[in-house]
C-alpha cells in the first residue's frame, strides 16, 4: 500500500486548484479521477479541445486550460480513470484502476466529485431518446455530438448553458420548455442587489439567454404538466403553457433541474450533513477550512454545496491549505484571507439562482406511476405506500422495496425517495434522512476483490 | 408471491396520526408524551424479528403489550442479514426451536398476511473434500441417532443435481431440503405490521435508556417518558447484554457485524442456499438474478455509534470462496456490501428463557448470527412462557445463568 499526505478524489476545478496547492506546500499528492484526462465534468476535455471547440464552450472554458496545465506540472502523483470504491474510517482508499484493485493510505482525503443533475421523475423519462442537460453536454465536450432537434425541460444555470453552447456549435435546440413559475422572478428580485457583487456572473448568465433567444430558439416560460409522450421512444413533450396545451414534436429531450451535490463520498464516511433549503439538498457540514466533521476528510467543490466552477477552484485551494496546516506546514494568512474574499464575491450571486431555479414542485411530487428507481423499477406511488406503512424514511424503503439497491447506489433517485417519504409524513427531507451508502461506490468485478492486494504498482501519470 | 412492490392494503396497522395521544389501540406510534408515564402488562424491548414475533404472539394471547426500540424495526440483524431460514447445520440445542420455526415458515402468510418473500430452497452445505464429506457424514448419522431425519447426504452426482453449476472439485454434500430463505426486512416489518395491527404500541426511535424494579413492577425510562409493567422481555440483540446487565445479571454478548455481498443481477444458474464445509460462505442466488453472499466473516461493529464497518481484507476471502465453489462468480460484478449488527455469545447460542434474578423478566437475545430462522417459533415460545408461565419446548440449554461462573 501505498502513501500520501493528501489523497484528492476528483480531476475537476476543486480538485486540481488543491492538488496545485497542496504540492505547492510541499505536501505529496495523489490524484485518482474516472475520467481519462483533466478536466471534470465542467472542463471536460479541455486539454484536447482544439481552438473552435474552445470558441463553442466559451472563456471560462480557457481557464481551465490554464489551470490543467499547472496541475500537470504540479508533480502530484495523477491517475486518470481510476474509480474509487471504498474508503475506510482510517482514511485506507481503495480504487480500480487498469483491471486491479489498489489501496492508499491518505493523510488527509479531499473528496473533489463535485455535483450530480438532480433526477426529474417524469412521465416518459426513461424512454430512449431522453437524456440529461449535462449528459448532453458531455457529447458535445468529448465528441461534438449534438442531436439536431433537441428539446430542454426543466430549470437551472446549466440548462442555459448547454442550450447556449449548442447556438454556438451552429445546432441550436429545437425549443426551450422552462418550468420556472410565474412570480419566481419577483422572489428572486429581491435578491438582485446582493448579486450585482457578482456582476459578471449575472452578465454571463443573461447573454447564455440573449444568444438563445436571439438564435430564434423558441422559450415557453412558466409551463406545467409537463410529460414525455412515445412508445418505444421519445416522440414529443407536451405541456401546459401560456397558450394552453402544447405538444412539440421531437425524438431528443434534455432534462434538467439543476445540480445538487454527489453525496457518496460523504455518505460512505458517515460524515454530518445537513437539509439545505435554500439548495434544496443534503449538504455537508463543512468549517471555514471546509473539514466535514470527520478529521481530515474535506470536501472542495460543488460536493460541498453547490457554488459553481469559480468558486470550486476557490474552495479546492482553501482544502488544500486546511490540509497542509494540518499536516504542520505553514500557511500563508494573506492568500487564504484573499481566497475566502473571493469566494465570497462569487457566491454573492447564489441567493438569486437558488431562489430563481429553485425545483419545481412537480419535479419533487412524481405522479403514483412514474418510475422513480430505475434500476429496480420502484413508482413514486409504492414509495408513498410504504411511508404510510410505517417506513420511517429512505432506509426502510430501501429495505423494503429495494429502491436504490442497484447498480447506481441510489445516486439518480436518492433525492426523490426523500422529498416523498419526507412528502408523505408531512415533514423535511431533513428529518427523514438519506440513504445509507455502503461500498463498492461503484460497481466491482468480484474477481477484483478476490486479487485484492495482488495487483502490481502502476506508475502514475 | 406479491411484490413488496405493489401497493396493496395496509393489514389493518392503526398508525395514529402525528401528535395523536398514545391510546390504547397498537400501532406504530409517534414519540410516547414528553414526561406521561404509560403501563401496560409486557414491555419488549427491541424492534428486531424476536422483539416484534414475540410481542405479536403475547397480543394474540390477550396481553397489553409496548415495544420499545431504540432506532427503527428491522434496524440491525434482523433487517439486513442474509435472510436464510436454515435447519441445516443447527446446534443440537436449537433443532427443536428450528423445527418448530420451519413449520411456521411454510405459513408464514397466514401469520403475518405477508409472504416475508419466503421461498422454499433446499440449504446445501457443500464437502470440497472426501475428509470433509466424512465430517458431514459423521453429523448426518449424528442427528439420525437423535432421531431427527432432516440433513440427508448428498453424493457427488446428487449435488450437482442440485447445482449444476457447483465447481468440478465438490465431491458432495450435506443438505436440509425442506429449508429456504426470505426476505429479512420485509418479514421483520411484517411483524412489526402485525403487531401493531394486533394492538401492540410500538415506539421507534425510543431507547430503553433505565430499568429498574419497584412495587409495581419494572420501570423502563426513556428520553421521553416512563413506561411501567409487570413483565418485561428484554430482545435487544448486541444490546441485550446491557439489559441484562441493569437486571443484575451476567450476559457476555459480543458485537459482531457479519459482511455480506451483493452481486448485480446474473443468469439464473442457482436454486439452493449454499455453504461450505471448511470455510465461511453463505451463497444464494436471488429471485430477480442477484447473488447475496456472506457466511459469517466479519467487520468491525460500534454498537454504540449503531454502526459497522466492512474489512475488505476479509471480504476477499468470501470472494475468493465463492468464486472457487462456482467458477461463473468470476464475470459477476459487485454492487454492494454490508454488515448488520448482531449479538454473540461465546457458545453461540442464544439466551432463551426466564431471568436468574427478576420475576416476571424474560430473555430472549444472542441469536450469534443465526437467529432469523427461529424468530416466529421463539416469538411463539416466549409467549407461551410469558403468558402462560409455560412451555413444552426444551429452553435449559439457553438459561442465562450458564454464564454465572464466568461472571
Amino acid at each position: 500500500m501505498s502513501a500520501y499526505d493528501v489523497v484528492v478524489i476528483g480531476a475537476g476545478p476543486a480538485g486540481m486548484a488543491a492538488a496545485v496547492e497542496a504540492r505547492g506546500a510541499g505536501l505529496s499528492v495523489l490524484v485518482l479521477d474516472e475520467a481519462g484526462a483533466p478536466g471534470g465534468q465542467i472542463w471536460r476535455g479541455v486539454e484536447a479541445a482544439g481552438p473552435s471547440r474552445r470558441g463553442v464552450l466559451g472563456g471560462d472554458f480557457a481557464k481551465g486550460a490554464d489551470l490543467a496545465a499547472a496541475f500537470r506540472a504540479s508533480g502530484a502523483d495523477y491517475r486518470p480513470r481510476a474509480t474509487v470504491w471504498n474508503i475506510s474510517p482510517e482514511k485506507v482508499v481503495d480504487y480500480s484502476a487498469g483491471g486491479g484493485s489498489r489501496q492508499a493510505a491518505a493523510g488527509a482525503v479531499i473528496v473533489a466529485t463535485g455535483a450530480v443533475e438532480r433526477p426529474v421523475p417524469m412521465a416518459g423519462w426513461l424512454l430512449p431518446g431522453v437524456t440529461t442537460a449535462g449528459a448532453s453536454q458531455i457529447l458535445l465536450k468529448t465528441s461534438g455530438i449534438v442531436e439536431p432537434d433537441t428539446v430542454f425541460v426543466g430549470s437551472g444555470p446549466l440548462l442555459w448553458l448547454v442550450a447556449s453552447q449548442m447556438v454556438a456549435a451552429g445546432v441550436p435546440p429545437k425549443a426551450i420548455v422552462e418550468t420556472v413559475p410565474h412570480g419566481r422572478l419577483m422572489a428572486a428580485a429581491k435578491h438582485l442587489p446582493g448579486a450585482l457583487k457578482n456582476a459578471a456572473a449575472l452578465a454571463k448568465g443573461v447573454r447564455m439567454m440573449w444568444a438563445v433567444k436571439a438564435a430564434g430558439v423558441p422559450v415557453h416560460t412558466g409551463v406545467t404538466d409537463v410529460a414525455i409522450a412515445g412508445a418505444t421512444h421519445a416522440e414529443a413533450v407536451t405541456f401546459k403553457g401560456a397558450d394552453g396545451a402544447m405538444r412539440i414534436e421531437t425524438r431528443h429531450v434534455a432534462l434538467h433541474m439543476g445540480v445538487v451535490p454527489n453525496p457518496q463520498i460523504t455518505r460512505l464516511l458517515v460524515c454530518d450533513h445537513v437539509f439545505d433549503t435554500a439548495q434544496r439538498a443534503f449538504v455537508p457540514v463543512l468549517d471555514a477550512d471546509r473539514m466535514t466533521s470527520r478529521a481530515g476528510v474535506y470536501v472542495a467543490g460543488d460536493g460541498g454545496g453547490i457554488l459553481g466552477a469559480a468558486a470550486a477552484v476557490l474552495t479546492g485551494r482553501l482544502a488544500a491549505m486546511g490540509a497542509a496546516e494540518a499536516a504542520g506546514r505553514p500557511v500563508d494568512e494573506g492568500a487564504r484571507g484573499a481566497v475566502r474574499a473571493a469566494l465570497a464575491k462569487d457566491a454573492a450571486v447564489r441567493p438569486l439562482l437558488e431562489t430563481l431555479y429553485a425545483p419545481a414542485e412537480a419535479a419533487l411530487a412524481p405522479a403514483d406511476d412514474v418510475v422513480v428507481c430505475r434500476c429496480e423499477e420502484v413508482t413514486a406511488g409504492a414509495i408513498r405506500h410504504a411511508a404510510r406503512l410505517g417506513a420511517a424514511g429512505p432506509n426502510q424503503v430501501k429495505s423494503y422495496l429495494r429502491a436504490g439497491m442497484g447498480p447506481c447506489q441510489g445516486r439518480v433517485c436518492g433525492m426523490v425517495v426523500a422529498e416523498l417519504i419526507a412528502a408523505a409524513r408531512g415533514v423535511t427531507p431533513g428529518d427523514v434522512g438519506y440513504y445509507r451508502i455502503r461500498p463498492p461506490l461503484k460497481p466491482l468485478p468480484l474477481s477484483e476483490l478476490a486479487e485484492l492486494g495482488e495487483a502490481e504498482p502502476v506508475a502514475a501519470q | 408471491m406479491s411484490a413488496p412492490g405493489d401497493p396493496r392494503p395496509a393489514p389493518g396497522a392503526k398508525a395514529a396520526a402525528p401528535g395523536a395521544p398514545a391510546a390504547a389501540a397498537g400501532g406504530r406510534l409517534p414519540a410516547p408524551p414528553a414526561g406521561g408515564g404509560m403501563g401496560a402488562d409486557l414491555i419488549v424491548i427491541g424492534g428486531g424479528i424476536h422483539g416484534n414475533s414475540a410481542a405479536l404472539h403475547c397480543a394474540l394471547k390477550g396481553m397489553d403489550v409496548v415495544l420499545l426500540e431504540k432506532d427503527t424495526a428491522g434496524r440491525h440483524a434482523s433487517g439486513v442479514n442474509a435472510g436464510g431460514v436454515r435447519q441445516l447445520g443447527r446446534d443440537v440445542a436449537e433443532i427443536p426451536l428450528s423445527v418448530r420455526s420451519m413449520e411456521m415458515w411454510h405459513r408464514i402468510a397466514d401469520i403475518v398476511d405477508d409472504d416475508c418473500g419466503f421461498q422454499a430452497a433446499p440449504q446445501i452445505k457443500v464437502a470440497e473434500s472426501e475428509d470433509e464429506l466424512s465430517t458431514l457424514a459423521a453429523r448426518a448419522q449424528r442427528l439420525r441417532d437423535l432421531g431427527y431425519d432432516h440433513e440427508v447426504i448428498l453424493s457427488r452426482d446428487e449435488v450437482r443435481a442440485h447445482l449444476p453449476a457447483v465447481a468440478p472439485h465438490i465431491v458432495g454434500g450435506l443438505a436440509s431440503l425442506g429449508d429456504g430463505f426470505a426476505l429479512p426486512y420485509q418479514t421483520t416489518f411484517a411483524f412489526a405490521r402485525k403487531a401493531a395491527a394486533e394492538g401492540v404500541r410500538i415506539f421507534e426511535e425510543t431507547a430503553a435508556r433505565r430499568v429498574t424494579r419497584g412495587a409495581d413492577g419494572f420501570r423502563v425510562e426513556t428520553d421521553r417518558s416512563v413506561f411501567t409493567a409487570p413483565k418485561l422481555l428484554n430482545c435487544a440483540g448486541a444490546w441485550g447484554g446491557e439489559i441484562a446487565a441493569q437486571l443484575g445479571e451476567h450476559a457476555p454478548v459480543e458485537a459482531i457485524a457479519p459482511m455480506m455481498l451483493v452481486t448485480a443481477r446474473m443468469p439464473h444458474f442457482c436454486d439452493a442456499v449454499v455453504g461450505a464445509t471448511g470455510r465461511p460462505l453463505s451463497f444464494k442466488q436471488m429471485p430477480n438474478g442477484t447473488v447475496v453472499i456472506g457466511g459469517g466473516r466479519r467487520g468491525r461493529a460500534v454498537p454504540a455509534e449503531n454502526l459497522s464497518h466492512l474489512d475488505f481484507a476479509q471480504l476477499k476471502h468470501t470472494a475468493a470462496t465463492a468464486r472457487e465453489i462456482f467458477p461463473i462468480m468470476a464475470g459477476a460484478r459487485l454492487v454492494r456490501g454490508w454488515a448488520g449488527i448482531e449479538g454473540r455469545m461465546p457458545d453461540d447460542i442464544p439466551v432463551l428463557g426466564p431471568s436468574s434474578t427478576q420475576e416476571g423478566a424474560f430473555h430472549a437475545f444472542g441469536f450469534s448470527a443465526h437467529g432469523f430462522q427461529l424468530g416466529p417459533g421463539v416469538g411463539s415460545v416466549m409467549a407461551e412462557i410469558i403468558a402462560d408461565g409455560h412451555t413444552n419446548a426444551p429452553l435449559a440449554p439457553f438459561s442465562i445463568t450458564r454464564f454465572r461462573a464466568a461472571a
